[in-house]
């Protein structure tokens, strides 16, 4: 069976009719909030399960025990707060209690009951989710540009936000993986969270994880990302060449994941696990540095964290980082691997990156030939 | 508007003093900092196991039967 979704029961807010087109006609009446792209996303994921069993933004109370003890005040386990940030200028006319509009570029996306408006204090924030309070941190960079209120309540979805018509197909919820899950037959799910192009070690990783589960959910982030990081098109791209010539078709699904990357290290990688978990995974697969920017993590903080979890309800999968081994002929890692340094080849993201910039195809201790081939068909390869 | 504070996180609950002991020889060179610790993670990890028996299907018959047309469209089932 595949996992219960997160808190037991599946989030469903997506309003349907003839509820949705009264509630379309209300929300034109109704007080509007714009929101970017990322937080209408958000909203969007909400409504559909993904930050099951959230229905809403975080009231004060749940934002609270998130920030300081990672849960929420039912002592469900959560690590990420998801906030609705709101301008106090342009609050006249709302208070707690009433519904409004939650609008994307103009129309109505979502209506949100607040339940409760409230101030945040920025610096607590970075500091409990973050560790640090360096804003050249880039999810640092990202809160502080936000706004001085908080607003929680329930929300109700009213229309899809729009997605790239190269991204359409690989877009599935939660309610719908599970049924695929289950169609396929499969049982024990690890899923794979990943926002960069495949190399050698991420196949080493995921088809480990493969060998002891039935199927294997590839889960790429599509969203805002940090400049160089790897466009979302080039990733799909990539992963579509490995599945084809180097996975077995049945035991692998690729789909999309849309938010953006927090870069918060030990606490987004719970928050990833929790989401898959929500998709059905009854197991994830935490790589090194999982979700780190730069040197603000150690290399596996993202694993002891874990422990902190007896009651999360999918398993990590702690996979060492793989190398390739001229003396063992193929990818190991430290545990399995008894020959020394001068024979291993590190697996370099950076080089990967520097000798695809030139046109240049990675060695195939580095990464499929047919990854790479993938890659280099863009001219933009990497986020602006 | 609420503004942001503090909330009692901790209650007490009793436990027999033997089996407080018990625990607290056990618990001896590990992780765990006290009886509470120990006892607190144990319980996460039972409760968390029997809310999970109790899970609700999260969709009918009617909307598995579109989400697997939507699938199949989709290429993901034959």
């Amino acid at each position: 069976m595949v996992a219960k979704p997160h808190g037991g029961k599946l989030v469903n807010k997506v309003s349907r009719e003839p509820r949705r087109s009264r509630l379309l006609e209300e929300a034109r009446e109704l007080y509007q909030i714009s929101l970017d792209l990322d937080t209408a996303v958000d909203v969007e994921n909400i409504a559909h399960g993904v930050y099951s069993p959230l229905e809403g933004f975080m009231i004060q109370d749940d934002y609270l025990h998130v920030l300081e003890d990672m849960r929420l005040s039912d002592d469900t386990p959560w690590t990420m707060p998801l906030i609705l940030d709101l301008d106090p200028r342009k609050m006249r006319g709302i208070s707690e209690g009433d519904d409004v509009t939650l609008a994307f570029r103009g129309s109505p996306l979502a209506i949100l009951h607040i339940e409760e408006i409230y101030e945040w204090d920025k610096k607590r924030y970075v500091r409990r989710i973050y560790g640090t309070t360096d804003p050249a941190h880039p999810g640092i960079a990202q809160v502080m540009q936000r706004r001085e209120l908080l607003i929680g309540g329930p929300i109700e979805l009213l229309s899809n936000v729009p997605i790239s018509p190269n991204f359409e197909r690989y877009l599935l919820w939660p309610a719908e993986t599970r049924v695929l899950f289950e169609e396929k037959g499969w049982r024990r799910i690890a899923g794979f969270q990943t926002r960069n192009v495949p190399h050698m070690g991420h196949e080493y990783i995921q088809k480990a994880a493969l060998t002891f589960v039935d199927g294997l959910f590839i889960n790429p982030l599509i969203g805002k990302k940090k400049p160089g990081d790897w466009r979302d098109e080039v990733i799909l791209e990539a992963y579509e060449a490995l599945i084809r010539y180097y996975y077995p078709r049945d035991a692998t699904v690729l789909a999309i994941l849309r938010t953006r990357m927090r870069y918060a290290g030990p606490r987004e990688a719970v928050h990833h696990a929790i989401i898959r978990k929500n998709f059905g995974c009854t197991h994830f697969i935490i790589g090194r540095d999982h979700a780190g920017v730069d040197n603000y993590y150690g290399p596996y903080d993202a694993w002891q964290i874990f422990q902190e979890f007896p009651d999360l309800g999918i398993t990590p999968l702690f996979i060492r980082e793989a190398f390739y081994c001229r003396k063992c002929n193929g990818m190991v890692n430290e545990k399995i691997c008894p020959h020394d340094e001068q024979y291993r080849i590190r697996i370099s993201g950076t080089r990967i990156r520097e000798m695809i910039k030139k046109g240049e195809i990675p060695p195939s201790e580095l990464m499929r030939p047919e990854v790479a081939k993938a890659i280099l068909r863009f001219k933009e390869l990497f986020v602006r | 508007m609420a503004s942001e504070g503090a909330s009692g996180k901790y209650t007490t609950v009793s436990i027999p003093v033997t089996l407080y002991r018990r625990i607290k020889k056990l618990i001896e060179d590990t992780g765990f900092t006290s009886v509470s610790s120990y006892v607190t993670y144990v319980l996460r990890e039972i409760v968390a196991a029997h809310e999970m028996e109790k899970g609700e299907e999260p969709f009918t018959p009617e909307d598995r039967e579109r989400i697997i047309e939507k699938l199949r469209r989709l290429g993901y089932l034959d």
